[in-house]
């Protein structure tokens, strides 16, 4: 049994962690809101250019645009987006296991690493890389992952790589982000197997292009490109905060039960030391009187 | 029939409202969209963007992007849009006088060129927008 000074440092040095985790966490909510909002602000957005995708993929032959082409997969490229900092609890490595997990059933595959712990991780496993960014994972912006989603079409337009993956995580709520993983490139209009399926095209409009459908395609496909992109940033960010903001708060809870547990440790100990001088005056008092 | 429009950025969704008449900056010039407009998609190039309400007109700077017509709503997607509001016209002139500068004095490279211009454009449109609405006050 540690002695009652030493629980009384212990409950010094826990009360002193538990400020920090507070702060921490304190500081990980206010961030989280704001990358939440920005989230769920930015979906709006690549709804709609996705719903324009699938309007006009029937009019578009596949053959018209190089994002497009379909190929046999001989080699693929996962673009791994995770945090530059930790204490996000298994958020990191659950999507990289996730990731590394992907590229095992592709038949070749190379890493895009976004954010430090991707970096370090895939260096750790002697996993190859192509390209590797680091910064702004806790607040991504469109400049920033415009160049990641412009590395991955050019190695796709260069014929180097067949598939384009994303992997990041992405944020549901405040208790739950999931890793997920997603094909980026070749592009395809997301149902077109549940579309093909009803045998029947959907009614197309006779839709006036300007300046013309090609024109068109080559400005809307990069773009949906670096949006997928952007998007799986900002959803990485958001679990980021959430994440820390809630293994903060475990960390701070944990903290006030020890110091509980300490506590009334060393009350015991202070009481069991009370008594037992008692006895040794009783005693000593019996032993004079006699 | 009112014309329903949106106005959305990767950010932020910018402006939404039934509208009478939109004039829009199209990549091939200035068009005009009235409800009962046939389905059109086209490209947006830098420009300003004016929306008409109830005999009020509102200007919008918007900075590329896309704009997809049917006969009763406009969705607009675009990299940037600001309100005329929000534009901070003394920061435009500033943009615009040393975009200006930097062309005069011969840009290094031809990526320095293009930046110095695209910087140039941003803030013609910005000044332009900002002007409008003094004008109309």
């Amino acid at each position: 049994m540690p002695s009652e000074r030493e629980i009384r440092r212990r409950i010094r040095s826990v009360r002193n962690i538990q400020q920090v985790t507070k702060a921490m966490q304190t500081v990980a909510a206010s961030r989280m809101r704001r990358a939440q909002q920005a989230v769920l602000a930015s979906r709006p957005y690549e709804e709609r250019l996705r719903a324009i995708l699938n309007e006009l993929a029937p009019n578009a032959d596949p053959e018209l645009h190089p994002l497009l082409a379909r190929r046999e997969v001989k080699r693929a490229a996962i673009i791994l987006v995770t945090t530059d900092r930790g204490l996000v609890g298994a958020l990191n490595t659950n999507v990289i296991r996730a990731a590394i997990r992907h590229s095992e059933a592709l038949p070749a595959s190379a890493f895009v690493a976004v954010g430090r712990k991707a970096i370090g991780q895939l260096r750790r496993f002697r996993q190859p890389t192509t390209a590797e960014f680091s910064g702004f994972s806790e607040r991504p912006t469109t400049g920033d992952t415009s160049i990641v989603a412009r590395v991955a079409i050019e190695e796709f337009v260069a014929r180097r790589v067949d598939e384009v993956y994303v992997t990041y995580t992405r944020f549901i709520n405040t208790l739950r982000q999931v890793p997920t993983v997603r094909r980026i490139l070749p592009l395809a209009p997301e149902d077109s197997a549940g579309r093909s399926a009803g045998g029947s095209p959907p009614a197309t409009l006779q839709y006036i292009f300007e300046p013309d459908p090609e024109s068109v395609l080559e400005a809307v496909l990069p773009r949906l490109i670096e949006l997928t992109v952007y998007q799986a940033a900002l959803d990485n960010a958001a679990s980021e905060q959430s994440a820390r903001m809630v293994s903060m708060r475990n960390a701070t809870d944990n903290a006030a039960e020890l110091i509980q547990d300490y506590t009334l440790a060393a009350n015991k100990a202070r009481q069991g030391r009370i008594t037992k001088e008692m006895l040794e005056i009783a005693s000593g008092a019996e032993a004079l009187a006699k | 029939m009112p014309l329903h429009l949106e106005v959305i950025t990767p950010e932020r969704q910018v402006y939404e409202d039934d509208v009478d008449m939109v004039i829009a900056p199209g990549s091939e010039g200035y068009l005009g969209i009235l409800p009962h407009h046939a389905p059109l998609f086209t490209t947006l190039g830098p420009g300003e963007f004016r929306v008409k309400k109830g005999g009020v007109e509102q200007a919008l700077a918007v900075f590329g992007g896309f704009m997809d017509v049917r006969a009763d709503r406009v969705v607009v997607l675009t990299e940037a849009a600001e309100h005329a509001e929000e534009i901070d016209s003394g920061r435009a002139q500033e943009a615009r006088d040393s975009a200006r500068r930097a062309l005069a004095a011969g840009p290094a490279s031809a990526a320095e060129e293009a930046r110095a211009r695209a910087a140039l454009q941003r803030a013609l449109i910005r000044l332009r927008v900002s002007e409008a609405r003094r004008r109309r006050r």
